[in-house]
């Protein structure tokens, strides 16, 4: 059997004496695009930092390729697994090819520079990304969408088989929320990578991906198909609320908005 | 890029320059023949080959080894005014070689002076206090640390008092002359203390460039692209102190100029901490050589101690940085 690209077992995790993952075990195949869904403060983005150790700790085990975790050195770590965190307000003083740059650093040594190699990389992620034009534009003065595709750019530059997103589409405007769900779908089906996104928003969350988990106050609620996650009881014991369902023309998934039908 | 490749190479140009003709600098002119013959004796030449230019050595060493620690910090702490000294590693290391000059000590330690390993060991006493905070509390802000840092720096300044106190005439004496920094030599000496530090110090550190880059986007973005932050950190915290405790032990605190040295190279040659780093190394080696030169001959032959120059410069250069001044962000 093929080994999982990530495997979790067992996994718990307590900081400050709360426990905020509670014997969380699922599995991602190669190949999957997973969401990773749940109301505020379930413990979405713990467990996705928990992916790629910047967050350390916790008891289980997580697995990589079939290798734990902890057999990775954090260079090796680097180069299977990137990781794009939730925009933000911090300051960037760098350009975005800059920025880009750094995503190779797992293939740098101390004094070393940029190689043919690395650039070739990074101008292939810049193209598959689409942000060519913005390159040489300092990332302070990008606009939010503008400066998850460059994120996202420089996490591909990292040429690792596995991403993991933390709310990737959330705070961009519409036009940058379909741009990057396409590009990411793009990344999924035709750019072989793994893709695990953390996202509250279920519309923008299930389109694109084959699988969801949904995490509840730390503990593993769900794990199945988008289609199965979309039911009404299910949604309302996971996010205790109701929920409408709209049938969308062309589309296996209904449109839900939160609260009852008017 | 080609604009700050040619700022980066005006930045270290212009820095050896400065320091270069500052041995030139001052009441007694220097003629040619002295310059020439370091050997021959005269007076020109004992002032030029045995005062000014150990001087001038001293002077860039301890600028370069400020700059270094100072650039490192802000990295790390992801804020222009997180620097040793205002987390309290130079009050530490004041501390340390209060406490050896009170007490009377008189050590060597693995061929360093006793006084140089006791502001080591001051210095990581304050280092420790710092890093200890950082981990204690997860979400314990740069701010929050900054804070801790000026509470260190009081403390520690409290108990200098105290020893000054408790001291005799001539130790009190001694204990405030090195309270001020300023760079008083008159050999190669000191100069030859500094040197394995600043040098040790400076390719290590700008051996992490990478590291800092990263770091300084933030240690989630780090960790991420495979730096191992925890290892980087410890280095750094490490090269750092001791460096800067060479510093304190020879030229005592000198404050701000690994505030302002680092920051100044950084708007000319931009965040890249694979340019920035060696061209704030130079160029906080050139502006304490500067700021020493006006020291001394400012108001010759009556000499102002270093330290209060670039106080006085280093004072509202924090205020501008406070206020939001160009290139910093202070959360």
């Amino acid at each position: 059997m093929k080994d999982a690209a990530v495997a979790v077992e067992n996994f718990s995790l307590e900081l400050g004496g709360a426990t905020i993952l509670r014997e969380i075990s699922f599995s991602v195949r190669p190949g999957d695009y997973l969401s990773i869904v749940g109301p505020n403060g379930a413990g979405k983005t713990t467990l996705l930092k928990c992916l790629n150790r910047v967050l350390t700790g916790g008891s289980g085990s997580v697995r990589i390729f079939g290798r734990s975790l902890e057999e990775f050195s954090q260079r090796e770590l680097a180069r299977r697994v990137s990781y794009v965190p939730q925009l933000d307000g911090r300051s960037l003083p760098f350009t975005a090819a800059e920025f880009m740059a750094m995503g190779r650093y797992p293939y740098l040594s101390a004094f070393s520079g940029i190689r043919q190699q690395d650039r070739r990389e990074l101008n292939d992620a810049a193209c598959r990304a689409g942000v060519e034009d913005l390159l040489e534009r300092r990332l302070d003065t990008l606009s939010g969408g503008e400066r998850q595709k460059v994120f996202i750019a420089a996490a591909l530059a990292q040429g690792a088989e596995i991403m993991l997103l933390d709310e990737p589409t959330t705070f961009l405007d519409y036009r940058h929320q379909v741009e990057v769900r396409r590009l990411l779908s793009e990344l999924n089906r035709r750019g072989g990578k793994t893709v695990l996104a953390v996202t509250h928003d279920l519309n923008s969350a299930l389109t694109g991906c084959n699988r969801a988990i949904a995490l509840k106050r730390g503990e593993l609620v769900f794990d199945g198909s988008p289609a199965e996650l979309l039911r009404e009881s299910r949604l309302r014991e996971i996010y205790r609320t109701g929920f409408t369902f709209i049938e969308q023309p062309g589309s296996a998934l209904p449109f839900i908005r939160p609260g009852e039908a008017l | 890029m080609g604009g700050r490749g040619a700022a980066f190479w005006t930045v270290i140009l212009a820095s050896l320059a400065v320091t270069l003709l500052a041995p030139l600098a001052g009441p007694q002119a220097i003629g040619l023949p002295a310059l020439l013959h370091p050997g021959a004796s005269g007076v020109e030449g004992e002032i030029f080959w045995r005062i000014r230019v150990p001087r001038v050595c001293t002077s860039f060493l301890a600028g370069s080894s400020l700059a270094a620690g100072g650039l490192a910090f802000q990295a790390l702490f992801r804020n222009p005014l997180a620097t040793p000294f205002t987390l309290g590693v130079a009050s530490g290391a004041s501390l340390g070689a209060s406490l050896y000059v009170g007490l009377g000590l008189g050590f060597t330690l693995l061929g360093f002076s006793g006084e140089t390993a006791a502001s080591f060991a001051g210095a990581m006493l304050a280092v420790g206090f710092v890093y200890s905070l950082s981990r204690l509390k997860s979400g314990f802000t740069t701010g929050g640390m900054l804070l801790a840092g000026v509470a260190v720096s009081f403390f520690f300044s409290s108990l200098i008092l105290l020893i000054q106190y408790m001291s005799d005439f001539t130790k009190s004496f001694n204990i405030l002359r090195r309270l001020i920094g300023g760079i008083q030599v008159v050999s190669f000496g000191p100069a030859l203390n500094l040197l394995p530090f600043a040098l040790v110090g400076s390719v290590v550190l700008v051996s992490l460039a990478h590291e800092l880059n990263l770091l300084s986007v933030g240690e989630d973005i780090a960790t991420s692209r495979g730096v191992d932050v925890r290892r980087v950190r410890k280095v750094v915290f490490g090269v750092v102190s001791l460096m800067v405790a060479a510093v304190v032990s020879i030229c005592g605190p000198i404050g701000f100029v690994g505030m302002m040295a680092p920051h100044m190279a950084r708007m000319m040659v931009g965040q890249d901490h694979r340019r920035l780093a060696p061209a704030a190394i130079f160029f906080g080696g050139g502006f304490l050589t500067l700021c020493d030169t006006l020291a001394r001959t400012m108001i010759a032959p009556v000499e102002i101690p270093v330290g209060v120059i670039t106080s006085l410069l280093g004072g509202p250069f924090f205020l501008w940085l406070l206020l939001g001044g160009q290139g910093g962000r202070i959360s």
